[in-house]
């Protein structure tokens, strides 16, 4: 060492001898802790790489004493996860969904990993709430009981197995309004007037000269698929007009847009992308979010009664209250 | 003469070159990239010429000054201010892509300034823009004091310090025009690797130079780092860096690997980035300057031997950490984390040696606000080196990993340990450098300290709670064992924390900012006056003498 070693004052330490710009070092010795805790990390690492997977090989690497592997856990997580689950779903795919309405425990455990399965798959157009984002979006808010395919589990399930408008799919649920304006069927001033009409029956508008030569045009234009009355057709999706939710919007612009050009509004198909329990699960949970009805045959008898008090109210006051 | 026409002739060639390659170039970004190259080539160009004319201004910025009895200092000061405003710059896109998270309407419908291309440009602009030229300006001001020994190749140092100017516009531009090989902390194409590998290798030359120059018998602890740090960036540069060009005409390069070897190298780099970059360069600065600014000697040599050997022989190993739970194979896995937990105490020394050199200076902490930065510096140092090897343990990764945690982590190591440290070296550096007799305002200094000190704490305080929040929802399980939120759930439920952090750097870049006129006034030869930072307290009452009262 260097011939100028001396005592640092304030710490009593003495220096290395060496200096560098008026740098000098003490030659204090490492820490303790800190020595010892630098040899524990080394045992530690040494431990750990007997236990575990670590040493590269020629073929492959050192297996480990533990014989874990990454792969291996994952695997058998996965594994207790499905034989949990095997017996829900073996449940689920026996027999007819129809089933499912008589067995609440089984309706309920389809619910919740329905629930997950549509944060996972459907969220992205329907919205994390499943009420279709925003109003108008052209998403169908599922929330509510307004159906355009139908609403008990079966058609649901048929809905999310087929999907809509998939045409590379024979069974795929397919209809197509056609483009009134861009197709010249009718003229801007008679949209303009079904436009009017549309929002009378629905109870957005008063009734008006033009909501009157509206309706006319409706009858022979609208109601082969909408119904005479407007409360639609679910065979071939054709929304009711008469209240006021629509799938997109139900202003003035949006009606005539949807009027000139139609809209053809697209649902991916998940029969060939997700297991049918999973499928059943979504169609539960989608089901159980507040609009889901009871069995087809229960439902025509509802709806019959339902249509004549909407008609009978309709003609009673101009349809003002059939809102929901 | 002759010599004048030959260099300006080739300057001239050389921007002919770059112009027709802009011509000619296959993309659009190729094409603005030379056209930079031809303007930088035109304004060296314009400056060879102008020298001829006036030598004396133009000796200072092509030669080193005549006078061999003092320092060749300045690149340094180019650099101080280089350094200030590439900082100014990183802050502020650090800020604004920050609001970006909170408000998605300020990605502007622009492909230029949306996050995907706005966020490489930030974590550049302050790692290698801001902290580049920290390092390269400190390093140079460093390896002169500490050798006793002027800048070997003076001319060269002076290209280190333009053609790092140059690397950092093209790096920069190319984020905004899309021009990118896609590795983290390497997005710039094959050519500016090119040119980078030509800047980096100069500055080597000129380090290393200067050591082999030098008047010490021995080589300071602050150059082992600077020389650590120099040599691997350039290794790990060359290879992370290796592709194939599409076209000699165009930016589009294809990675020499391929799949998990490709992210596994990138990996090794990314990690060395933050090791070699970030880690041992500043501690190079740090050796320097708390000793300095302490005025006592370094605390353990020893010490220093030991972590520095311990942590350079460790930290290349950790990058796997970065890719656990992935197609990276486990013993690879394995090998990241052990040797990443092995490397908390090496980590730690730098920190002990830091601290322990204000042995028998501590009440300095309460007199000088630079000190104080130093400090903070160090235990943020400490902080993000014990949370760094903490969250390569895979359980805690499979929570921590792909959350904002990892931002947090960053961040606290970034703007803590090196930003800090970077302001307190400026702040000691600038009057130094100028010739001032003190900065323009230490209380600036002391406001600028507790508006970044704030900023860190809110900044980290909110990703680390943001960050585990993530972590748990995303593995949330319900009574049923299904996952309970979707993934745009846990997106809303970060909304508060982001804002929360777009104040902490709002708060940092504040901070810079008073820094920014503080060291402008510094430079100008102003001082402030103001009250000193402390004052001996003296007090009138108890000032006189005890009268003697008569005994009863």
């Amino acid at each position: 060492m260097a011939d100028n070693q001396r005592i640092d004052e304030p710490t009593g330490t003495q220096t290395v001898g060496h200096e560098w710009d008026g740098i000098e070092e003490l030659d204090t010795p490492m820490p303790r802790w800190w020595l010892w805790t630098l040899y524990a990390t080394i045992i530690w690492g040494i431990v750990y790489v007997i236990l575990y997977p670590a040493w590269p090989m020629v073929n492959s690497a050192t297996e480990g004493v533990l014989g874990w592997s990454s792969r291996g856990d994952l695997q058998q997580e996965l594994d207790a996860r499905d034989k949990e689950l095997e017996p829900i779903r073996q449940a689920l795919v026996a027999g007819d969904i129809n089933t499912l309405y008589e067995k609440p425990e089984l309706m309920q455990a389809a619910i919740e990993g329905g629930r997950s399965a549509f944060k996972v798959h459907c969220v992205q157009c329907h919205g994390t709430g499943a009420d279709g984002i925003r109003p108008g979006s052209g998403y169908p808010n599922l929330n509510d009981d307004e159906w355009l395919w139908g609403g008990d589990l079966e058609a649901i399930e048929y809905t999310l197995v087929h999907g809509i408008r998939n045409p590379d799919h024979s069974e795929t649920r397919f209809s197509q309004m056609p483009a009134f304006g861009r197709d010249g069927i009718l003229s801007s001033a008679e949209i303009s007037d079904l436009v009017s009409h549309i929002r009378v029956i629905s109870g957005e508008e008063e009734q008006s000269a033009s909501a009157t030569r509206g309706a006319a045009l409706y009858e022979s234009n609208c109601a082969v698929c909408h119904g005479a009355d407007g409360t639609g057709d679910r065979t071939q999706g054709a929304p009711n007009l008469t209240d006021a939710i629509s799938l997109y919007g139900i202003g003035r612009t949006s009606l005539t847009n949807t009027i000139t050009n139609s809209r053809y509004g697209v649902m991916p198909r998940w029969g060939h992308r997700l297991d049918p329990a999973t499928v059943r699960m979504l169609a539960a949970y989608v089901h159980s979010l507040g609009g889901g009805e009871a069995l087809p045959a229960a439902t025509n008898a509802d709806e019959a009664v339902a249509e004549e008090a909407a008609g009978d109210q309709a003609v009673g006051e101009g349809g003002k209250d059939v809102q929901s | 003469m002759d010599n004048l026409v030959f260099r300006a002739g080739g300057w001239l060639v050389l921007a002919a070159l770059a112009f027709m390659a802009m011509a000619l170039a296959a993309d659009g970004g190729f094409a603005v990239h030379m056209g930079i190259i031809t303007i930088a080539c035109l304004i060296v160009l314009w400056v060879t010429v102008s020298k001829a004319d006036y030598g004396a201004i133009a000796r200072g910025i092509i030669k080193s000054p005549a006078d061999p009895g003092i320092y060749d200092d300045e690149p340094i000061r180019w650099g101080v201010i280089a350094t200030l405003f590439w900082g100014m710059a990183g802050f502020a896109v650090g800020l604004y892509i920050a609001l970006q998270l909170a408000f998605p309407v300020l990605n502007l419908g622009l492909e230029y300034t949306t996050f995907g291309r706005l966020r490489p440009l930030h974590t550049s602009a302050v790692i290698f823009a801001f902290g580049g030229n920290a390092l390269i300006a400190t390093s140079f001001y460093i390896v002169q004091r500490t050798c006793r020994a002027r800048l070997a190749f003076p001319g060269l140092a002076r290209f280190v310090f333009w053609g790092y100017q140059l690397f950092i516009v093209l790096a920069a531009t190319g984020y905004l025009l899309g021009v990118t090989q896609s590795k983290e902390y390497a997005e710039p194409e094959w050519y500016v690797d090119l040119w980078l590998t030509i800047v980096w290798v100069s500055y080597a030359v000129v380090f290393i130079g200067t050591i082999v120059k030098r008047s010490e018998p021995h080589i300071y602890v602050a150059n082992w780092f600077f020389l650590a740090f120099i040599l691997t960036v350039a290794m790990l540069h060359l290879v992370n860096g290796l592709a194939m060009p599409v076209s000699l005409l165009g930016a589009k390069s294809y990675s020499a690997f391929a799949g998990v070897q490709d992210a596994l190298t990138q990996w090794w780099y990314g990690h060395n980035a933050v090791g070699f970059f970030l880690t041992a360069g500043f501690l190079g600065m740090m050796y320097y300057f708390v000793p300095k600014q302490a005025e006592r000697p370094v605390y353990s040599y020893r010490l220093s031997i030991i972590h520095f050997w311990s942590l350079i022989f460790l930290y290349i190993w950790a990058g796997p950490h970065h890719l656990h739970y992935t197609a990276l194979p486990d013993w690879a896995q394995t090998l990241g984390m052990v040797f990443s937990v092995i490397l908390w105490m090496p980590s730690w020394g730098g920190m002990i040696n830091g601290l322990m050199t204000l042995n028998g200076a501590w009440e300095k902490i309460r007199t000088d606000p630079i000190i104080r930065m130093m400090v903070i510096a160090l235990a943020f140092y400490g902080m993000s080196t014990f949370e760094g090897p903490m969250m390569s343990i895979k359980a805690v990764n499979s929570l921590s990993h792909y959350t904002d945690w990892t931002i947090g982590h960053v961040h606290s190591g970034a703007l803590g340990w090196n930003g800090m440290i970077t302001f307190a070296a400026l702040y000691y550096l600038v009057p130094r450098l100028w010739g001032r007799q003190r900065l323009y305002s230490l209380r600036m200094v002391n406001w600028h300290f507790w508006l970044a000190t704030f900023g860190i704490v809110l900044y980290a305080a909110s990703m680390w709670v943001a960050g585990i929040m993530q972590g748990l929802m995303w593995r949330e399980y319900g009574a049923d064992g299904y996952l309970v939120y979707s993934f745009s759930e846990v997106v809303s439920a970060m909304l508060p924390m982001y804002l929360i952090r777009a104040l902490g750097g709002l708060m940092y870049l504040a901070g810079a900012a008073i820094m920014v006129y503080n060291v402008w006034m510094t430079v100008l030869g102003k001082l402030r006056e103001e009250k000193a930072m402390t004052e001996t307290p003296h007090n009138e009452a108890a000032d006189k003498p005890i009268v003697a009262q008569p005994a009863e």
